[in-house]
């Protein structure tokens, strides 16, 4: 089956067997290796990518799925400028250790911080809640999307 | 060795906040763990797990996988060209079962294949036939002389003893005795990283293994030996690795021993990786621990005696339990003068998950035990838990359970003070003992404090090397025969190597371990990579900086004695030149720019009959504090603040430090509240995340962090250790709290609803969640 779909900013086509996994795809097949498999059924958050801006675990979903529709990843959130105060502010705080569910975090904080120009605590607890970490004890990851948000927010100004 | 630079006794970089050197990789997603290393033309492997527990195994065919197109290899335990097994301590744990199989994570055949897909296909082609063995389950029974054998040579795996005073002299001096028994659940390390390896045959005759490896040398002992290749032919690198927590040891011995015999028998790559549910059914776990204390205590709440009777479930394998439970023994009293002590702890063998080392390694167990019980003293005794604990904790001075004097400054009484001024301790706690009975939810705070010895201790050989490359630019490239598996040693290592040789650490890259690059140094485990590597980096720049001084005193004609190195220069007095510079005219003439620095750890000593001795060359100390809210209508327990004290001696980055604690804090509230590995009859009941539940971003309370820096003369700038404290006491400090806000002591981990509630805990259904779902669709 072709499908056309729109992968960190640039328009592909390729040729998809119907029962592949979008996680699958990303990783084996196209060699974006951020994504991360931590679980495998939707319960970890590791290989949350952003479906026409909205984070999803791509372990749940099927390649065929995104025909038509915007997927970007970790590589994709990384290579765009307007997200650069995410990355830095995991940098300096600290909100990295192992660093595996880095990348999803930071895609489901770029779905948040686009949506949500200045999040409370709570509103980023919430956006966060499907990513799990083992090691940071979050507490690093919600002073960083906080960060990001009021540099952001200055920048703005 | 550099103590001061030209700003008088402040560092460099030392204690200041600094990011990960590793952190832009991970922040990208360019960092490469174990599963994101692939080669042209790699195979797939997969493993074929025991359906029972405990088993007989009569006869295997694989005939109808093997005539699977696009199968390489299918192999059993016949096709093992060296030992059949291996074990840093008891080498039985066997890389694909012959005679019997001992737990449902026993595998019995690997496949390789040209696809996961083909792998796995072949591995349901497999025929084996079984006979099922009782299967042992509990750890008590399996003592007993009728129970059925795990092992040929018996169920006991290891038996640790300490004998201080003399036990019946003690229980006459008390006032009272209590005796409780408190029992901790298994638990799962549960790094985010499942395990994943890529082996690949090598141009010399060997294989070359890149995986998630945390204990590279053992693991390289164990492929050598089981591939009958020396060790030079075995080289393990290390991949970025997603999480440990002590958990990627003897698992991925396993694995890396079977993806490197399938890599050499298809004389291709071969890739290993681990489902979720695969990395929970065979990796090993935290060791549930049974524990039965008696005290004996005086009026003045003064510790006389204390009788400890402990029996731990070491599961299948040996693993490290006989390291674990001796850890166990010799803090098993906790941080409190008893005059006299008699401590058994006995490891047995049976058919459930093997148990090994987890962050604390049998630490978090005996403090939930001890912790609880200064708390139950107190009540008995009309003391506040926080009064209770003063009048027995360890001093400058004292001597410990195996009778070892403590040289070196103790901060137990000042790490508890900190946390209970800090948290208002004694007048909350006083005030939830009266609540409104209307409401029903009910605050309660509690506390709880350790001591624990640093690193391996008299547990075996203990050194470890930094090596140190600086490049002509004035760059350098360091790397270690430890790993930095999340919890910063790449960057701890990087800022010592910074402030030792005055390079700024954005200067160092740290290259992962890797068995060719660096000599054995041991495992990364005991919270001892911050004080080995630490030090064994300064030894190393030392002996680098010793070498290029007289180059530099030369450049700038002064003596080498009125050099400062700072800031990528190094000047006397006004003059000054650059790093660069300096290492490219040693370069120039013929100086090695090259250095490895190499730590010992002092002496340490332990006498097994009556089990005695000077057990670790240091202690760290730390108290925690919880406050909590129990719902007493439903037993839910919410964490509300969390203060968490310890003196690490030296905080080398504060960033990486306060770190460690929260995650430390979340871990232990996982272990209090929420987790448990659920096994029947030797299966597991639970596979994946929908059920092992761990702490979520919403459930952290607000946590506060202090450090007390004792400034130990031993370690790299005083600095001592911290992974494993931060964890091993937030659980009994939940636990205090909840009896302080229900009135009701719950002596199981973990606190689930229904042991707030009914105090006991109510047994889940055969198939649920996951394996509920599986049965419908079969």
């Amino acid at each position: 089956m072709k499908v056309r779909f729109k992968l960190n900013g640039k328009f592909v086509m390729l040729d998809l067997p119907g029962v592949e996994r979008l996680i699958d795809l990303l990783r084996e097949r196209l060699d974006l290796v951020g994504t991360k498999e931590g679980c495998g059924k939707g319960e970890c958050g590791a290989c949350t990518v952003l479906l026409d801006g909205k984070p999803v675990c791509s372990c749940l979903m099927l390649a065929s799925q995104i025909a038509g529709h915007e997927i970007v990843t970790i590589e994709g959130v990384a290579a765009d400028n307007r997200y650069a105060h995410i990355l830095n502010a995991f940098e300096e705080t600290g909100a990295v250790q192992c660093g595996y569910c880095s990348p999803g975090m930071i895609v489901s904080a770029a779905a948040l911080l686009a949506r949500n120009r200045h999040p409370s605590d709570n509103e980023i607890k919430r956006a966060l809640a499907g990513n799990l970490c083992r090691c940071t004890g979050y507490s690093k990851i919600i002073e960083a999307v906080s960060r990001a948000a009021e540099r952001v927010a200055q920048e703005r100004k | 060795m550099a103590k001061e630079n030209p700003q008088g006794n402040k560092f460099n970089v030392i204690g200041k906040a600094s990011p990960r050197v590793d952190a832009i990789d991970k922040v990208t997603g360019r960092a490469r763990y174990g599963a994101d290393h692939s080669r042209t033309g790699q195979l797939y492997g997969a493993v074929l797990n025991s359906p029972y527990p405990h088993a007989i195994i009569k006869s295997i065919n694989t005939e109808r996988a093997r005539a699977l197109d696009g199968i390489r290899a299918v192999l059993t335990h016949a096709d093992i060209p060296g030992a059949k097994s291996f074990g840093g301590i008891v080498p039985h744990q066997m890389v694909l079962c012959s005679g019997k199989v001992r737990y449902v994570g026993d595998a019995v055949a690997i496949v390789a294949a040209e696809t996961p897909e083909l792998a796995d296909k072949a591995i349901e082609l497999i025929e084996v036939e079984y006979s099922p063995c009782p299967v042992v389950s509990d750890p008590e029974q399996a003592l007993s002389p009728s129970s059925p054998l795990v092992h040929e040579d018996g169920n006991l795996c290891a038996h640790h003893k300490v004998r201080k005073g003399d036990i019946e002299t003690g229980f006459k001096n008390s006032d009272f005795v209590i005796e409780h028994e408190y029992t901790t659940q298994k638990v799962e390390h549960a790094y985010i990283e499942p395990e994943a390896v890529l082996a690949e045959p090598g141009e010399n005759g060997g294989v070359t293994i890149t995986g998630s490896v945390q204990n590279l040398y053992s693991i390289r002992r164990a492929v050598a030996s089981v591939l009958n290749l020396p060790l030079n032919r075995v080289r393990v690198i290390q991949a970025t690795l997603g999480g440990s927590f002590g958990g990627k040891d003897e698992a991925m011995s396993a694995i890396c021993c079977r993806a490197a015999l399938l890599a050499l028998t298809t004389g291709r790559p071969v890739k290993m990786v681990n489902t979720r549910e695969q990395s929970m059914r065979e990796s090993y776990k935290r060791h549930p621990y049974k524990m039965r204390y008696k005290v004996g205590v005086s009026n003045d709440g003064i510790l006389q005696a204390m009788e400890i009777k402990i029996i731990a479930d070491a599961g299948a394998y040996a693993a490290t339990s006989q390291f674990v439970t001796w850890r166990s023994v010799v803090q098993a009293t906790g941080p409190y003068v008893v005059p006299h002590v008699k401590t058994d702890i006995y490891a047995a063998y049976t058919n459930n998950c093997y148990t090994g080392a987890m962050r604390g390694f049998g630490s978090p167990q005996i403090c939930f035990a001890v912790e609880s019980l200064m708390d139950e003293l107190a009540a008995q005794l009309g003391l506040d838990p926080f009064e209770m604990r003063l009048r027995n904790t360890l001093k400058d001075g004292s001597i410990t359970a195996t009778g070892q004097k403590l040289t070196h400054r103790v901060t137990l009484d000042e790490a508890l003070r900190n946390v209970t001024s800090a948290g208002g301790f004694k007048a909350k706690w006083l005030a939830n003992r009266e609540q409104d009975s209307a409401s029903p939810i009910k605050k309660g705070i509690g506390i709880s404090c350790s001591y624990r010895g640093v690193s391996l201790g008299a547990e075996g050989a203990d050194a470890a090397g930094v090596g140190i490359s600086l490049q002509t630019d004035g760059s350098a490239v360091v790397t270690c025969g430890l790993v930095d598996m999340g919890q910063g040693a790449a960057t701890t290592i990087s800022l010592v190597v910074a402030e030792e040789l005055g390079l700024s650490s954005d200067k160092i890259v740290f290259l992962n371990a890797d068995t060719t690059v660096m000599p054995d140094s041991g495992p990364t485990v005991a919270s001892r990579t911050s004080f080995m590597a630490g030090n064994a980096a300064r030894v190393g720049s030392t002996i680098l900086k010793d070498r290029i001084a007289p180059v530099a005193a030369d450049m700038l004609k002064c003596k080498a004695s009125a050099l400062v190195f700072c800031h990528d220069f190094i000047s006397a007095g006004s003059s000054r030149i650059t790093l660069a510079q300096l290492a490219a005219e040693c370069f120039r003439r013929g100086i090695s720019l090259s250095a490895h620095g190499w730590y010992k750890s002092p002496k340490t000593t332990w006498r097994e009959e009556d089990g005695t001795g000077d057990a670790y060359f240091t202690f760290v100390y730390g108290a925690n504090l919880a406050e909590v809210e129990v719902d007493i209508h439903t037993g839910r327990v919410i964490v509300t603040k969390f203060i968490s004290c310890h003196d690490v001696g030296k905080v080398l980055n504060i960033n990486g430090a306060k770190g460690q604690v929260y995650g430390g804090v979340a871990m232990g509230m996982g272990y209090a509240l929420l987790e448990a590995y659920a096994e029947e009859d030797g299966q597991p009941k639970l596979g994946n995340f929908d059920e092992y539940l761990l702490p979520t971003i919403c459930d952290m309370p607000q946590t506060e962090v202090i450090f007390l820096e004792g400034d130990d003369p031993l370690g790299p700038y005083g600095a001592k250790a911290l992974g494993e404290p931060a964890n091993e006491i937030a659980a009994p400090a939940i636990a205090n709290a909840v009896a302080n806000a229900t009135g009701r002591r719950v002596r199981e981990l973990p606190l689930t609803l229904e042991r707030v509630l009914l105090g006991k805990n109510l047994i889940p259904g055969r198939e649920r969640g996951s394996a509920m779902a599986k049965g419908a669709e079969s």
